[in-house]
């Protein structure tokens, strides 16, 4: 029933926005006018129109400023993302700067210079000088912005020191482990040719280094003001982990190892005092569309102090361990 | 080959300037199907695009609804993707996926490339070079068809058990090289693939007949540099396409190869749906470096034809020669090379190799130079004009602003440490959108209006045109802008829900703004699509220069014919852009006028 009367309007307003087309024609045909010539009026209306929407313009963005800055991500939890943060900050001065300017130009000649019947353009065609001018700024703007963004990239690029802390994030379909290289600071060789369901990651059982590996799942922890060193591979296709509140991202590629690394500077006890947020966790989330479950791709990441951080390290069996452990096979396995 | 096309024209020519009153009569099929004219190709293309855009803005639709409220229920969902994706009117992810992936590869392809490209070169090229046709029609032709094939083919994946491609419209391997990996890379992705080839070799039999076209078959007096720039817009474009659609070719083939002959191009160390796969030594990689090597110099290929139809829809309506045509030229070939060397900065975050990424900051940002010279310059062309508001002119104005504020926003993503944190996120979606998808649409619906009488020899209504600009305009931002704060927040693209993470809950507002503006959006486009076929058939009637404008294509008569002049080539005196200069009776000199003793062309006065 509903659905006949949807119909039933659809083909009344059909018609009726057919009489009204005949109604705009016959009269604009009555009036001899011709419509798409563009009068004072137009122009008139349209210039104050263009102004109105500078105002309007820049009252939406300090709404959005208001309202949707506040909700952007807390400061950053790691060291380089605190000068990363700054950096943004003062590129986003820039270009804020850029933006208002050129739109105020804009909307104001708009506004301005609206045609009028009898008035003549200048003509004008082009200013060497002034064509020069704004050339050469944005050139020097531009590579102060490289300079300072290039410093940045290769202090967060450069090699990790020796003694930071090794853990390998291996990606699949559709969750994320972590694997700690253990006393010795060093992952054992894996291959994707071992996986089985009691080896999720392939370990080679032969090599030593691996078995003092700890392997954990939905969480993993790591200690404040410590350097960590992330080896990041993937089984299947390429994801990302992207750890938005350590301003940190790299892509997992499945035939080669990314790096990455940095070292946290907020615990998450601390974090959810500062937000006042008692349910707060810091997060890893998978960031390169990689199926039909990507939207649901994240492991819990905990910074602890050194000492809690011990705790939860000796709390968990090493590779070895656990491969000895018959019931543990079972839980793997599942 | 360009003397071969410049002999057949100048027979074609000959023909048409001995026989133009007595042309045979053709048939419906020769003269609006299959047809080898410019003109009629063009408009097959807008109209193509049109309906494209259309169904790619639908679907646009229907995944915002899906992130302003998750999970609700949804009619309309329901009715247009049936039980299997979108029981209960719940969109189901695998779906989703598909939507974003097809909307996104519509958009940038069938629209923006084909669409702006097609519809426009073809339209302009000849007749503002003073041709009497393409150099090639027949080539044309095929171009056109082939991309009518490649949108077919386009569509053809939501006729499939398993869906259309679901892997993004970059469609990385190996997500997209394995059917396991998901239900959109079976049968989905080898039509993607199709459509995706198909659509090279148009745009290449395109690109190579807007080249030789320009080079070769301008009329007497037609200097490089009394060109329009549109049409230096259009060269350069072409000039991409030609360069890097191939390369793009390339990477399509080795990843049909990887998808049914076993090959390892894109695939190594991969552990699938329980089992080890068998290829080794490729890497996913390659793919991005080959698939980016056109992927950037396509952004432009995108902007640059919009670019070029603003320049002179701005200079017309503000009655101004557009200020530093040198300098835009300049800057239009200075993008275009740029545009070769900075893919890299689609990849900083694959491992590459952190002093490569440092070169690619610094080509990057060094393409903020030449833009920021085009923006100064449209602004400077507004300023003491006496401007004319058609609808054009307000959409022309509309580009500026967005070509502003989203190539802004670009000097953070190409900024290799700044990236790490939005890459891949919402920053991203809103940089893009504005920069390239809302500024390429403004400046194509700009040159719809404004050569409009061109194209179907009537106007289309004003004031409707007036509405929706501004419903347009004011909706783009609405949606694009606080996407920027998602982004910073750190909420990632393609994501189906953000309901798994806590982190997210308190952005929901937001994304129901969004969305609120994305239908409002849509709505507008209803009043356009109305106006554009209304007025194809019932429009005010148009005189030969509605405009005044100098180019040559407003001294054709107002009626389609082969050949475009009825007698002999317009001669060409002066560059387009005279518009008030001083000492003259009218407020714009066409190019075919002789200049007086003692004038100067090319702006001196």
């Amino acid at each position: 029933m509903i659905k006949i009367l949807i119909y039933v309007a659809v083909v009344l307003a059909v018609f009726a926005i057919g009489y009204l087309v005949r109604v705009y024609e016959l009269s604009s045909a009555l009036k001899g006018k011709k419509d798409h010539e563009v009068t004072d009026s137009d122009n008139r209306l349209m210039s104050r129109i263009m102004l109105t929407f500078l105002f309007v313009f820049f009252a939406f963005v300090i709404y959005n400023l208001e309202n949707y800055g506040p909700r952007t991500l807390p400061e950053s939890a790691s060291e380089h993302g605190v000068a990363l943060d700054w950096l943004f900050n003062f590129n986003m001065a820039i270009l804020f700067f850029v933006f208002t300017l050129t739109h105020i130009f804009l909307f104001y000649f708009a506004f301005k210079y609206y045609g009028r019947t009898g008035n003549k353009a200048t003509y004008i065609a082009h200013n060497n000088k002034l064509e020069m001018i704004w050339t050469v700024i944005p050139a020097v703007v531009l590579a102060i912005i490289i300079i300072f963004g290039l410093k940045n990239w290769n202090k967060i690029t450069a090699p990790a020191s020796k003694d930071a802390i090794v853990i390998q994030l291996y990606a699949k379909q559709f969750d994320w482990t972590a694997r700690y290289a253990g006393k010795d600071n060093e992952l054992g060789e894996s291959n994707y040719k071992l996986i089985t369901g009691e080896n999720p990651l392939g370990m080679d059982t032969t090599d030593v280094k691996g078995s003092d590996d700890i392997i954990v799942r939905n969480e993993f922890h790591i200690p404040l003001g410590k350097e960590v060193e992330f080896k990041m591979n993937s089984r299947d296709v390429i994801h990302s982990a992207y750890m938005p509140h350590f301003r940190a991202q790299m892509n997992c590629v499945p035939g080669m190892t990314t790096m990455m690394h940095f070292t946290p500077i907020i615990t998450t006890a601390q974090m959810r005092e500062k937000l006042n947020n008692p349910k707060f966790d810091y997060i890893l989330l998978c960031n390169k569309i990689c199926g039909v479950s990507h939207y649901n791709m994240q492991m819990t990441i905990v910074v602890d102090t050194e000492a809690d951080y011990q705790n939860w390290l000796k709390s968990k069996s090493t590779f070895k361990k656990k491969a000895a452990a018959p019931e543990a096979k079972a839980v793997a396995a599942k | 080959m360009s003397a071969e096309a410049h002999l057949h024209h100048e027979a074609h020519a000959g023909h048409h300037d001995s026989h133009d009153e007595h042309h045979h009569e053709e048939s419906f099929v020769s003269k609006y199907i299959f047809s080898m004219d410019h003109k009629v190709i063009s408009r097959q293309f807008l109209i193509t695009a049109v309906i494209m855009a259309t169904l790619a803005m639908m679907m646009s639709l229907l995944f915002r609804l899906q992130l302003a409220w998750p999970g609700e229920h949804f009619a309309i969902i329901n009715f247009l993707l049936g039980d299997k994706w979108g029981k209960d009117g719940v969109l189901d992810p695998g779906m989703y996926m598909a939507l974003v992936t097809i909307h996104g590869t519509i958009m940038v392809f069938m629209v923006l490339t084909g669409g702006l490209s097609g519809t426009f070169s073809n339209l302009l090229i000849p007749y503002q070079v003073g041709a009497r046709d393409m150099a090639s029609g027949f080539m044309n032709m095929l171009s056109y068809w082939f991309f009518f094939l490649s949108s077919i083919f386009m569509l053809a994946g939501f006729f499939s058990e398993t869906g259309p491609a679901s892997g993004g419209w970059t469609v990385y391997p190996p997500l997209s090289a394995l059917p396991q990996a998901m239900d959109g890379s079976k049968m989905g992705m080898t039509l993607w693939l199709i459509s995706m080839s198909l659509f090279i070799v148009s745009s290449l039999l395109g690109g190579l007949n807007y080249i030789v076209t320009v080079l070769n078959l301008r009329t007497k007096g037609m200097s490089m540099t009394r060109m329009p720039l549109t049409i230096w817009a259009f060269l350069v474009t072409a000039i991409l396409g030609v360069l890097s659609f191939p390369v793009l070719f390339s990477a399509a083939l080795l990843l049909i190869s990887d998808r049914s002959l076993g090959t390892s191009f894109y695939l190594s160390d991969i552990y699938i749906g329980g089992q080890a796969l068998e290829q080794t030594g490729g890497s996913p990689i390659l793919y991005e470096h080959l698939f980016w090597f056109l992927g950037h110099p396509e952004v432009y290929i995108i902007l640059l034809p919009a670019l070029g139809l603003t320049s002179e829809i701005i200079s017309v309506n503000a009655r101004k020669p557009i200020f530093g045509y040198r300098a835009m030229i300049g800057s239009i070939m200075a993008i275009g090379f740029l545009s070769f060397i900075v893919w890299g900065h689609h990849m900083f975050l694959t491992g590459m190799n952190p002093f490569l990424g440092s070169v690619f900051v610094f080509t990057t940002l060094l393409i903020a130079i030449p833009s920021a010279v085009k923006a100064f310059n449209y602004i400077t062309t507004l300023w003491k004009g006496n401007i004319r508001y058609t609808p054009a002119m307000l959409f022309a104005i509309g580009l500026v602003s967005t070509f502003i504020s989203g190539g802004l926003t670009g000097i953070i993503l190409a900024d290799s440490a700044l990236d790490i944190n939005v890459h891949d996120n919402y920053f991203v979606v809103a940089h893009f959108h504005i920069v390239m998808g809302v500024s390429a649409i403004l400046g194509m619906l700009a040159g719809v209006y404004h050569w409009f009488p061109k194209l179907f020899l009537r106007h289309m209504n004003k004031k409707l045109g007036y509405i929706h600009f501004w419903g347009t305009f004011i909706s783009a931002y609405g949606v694009f802008f606080p996407m920027h704060f998602l982004g910073l927040a750190g909420v990632p693209r393609r994501y189906y829900s953000n309901t798994a993470f806590p982190m997210f809950d308190n952005l929901v507002d937001i994304n129901v703004f969004i969305t609120c503006f994305a239908i409002l959006a849509g709505l507008v486009q209803i009043i356009f699509l109305f106006n554009f076929f209304y007025s194809m058939f019932r429009g005010e009637k148009s005189e030969q220069n509605p405009w005044g404008a100098n180019t040559l294509e407003w001294t054709t008569p107002m009626k389609h014919t082969h050949g475009n002049w009825p007698g002999a080539l317009p001669v060409v005196h002066r560059w387009p852009y005279d518009y008030s200069k001083p000492g003259k009776e009218h407020d714009f000199v066409p190019q075919t006028v002789p200049l007086e003793e003692g004038e100067i062309d090319g702006g001196g006065h």
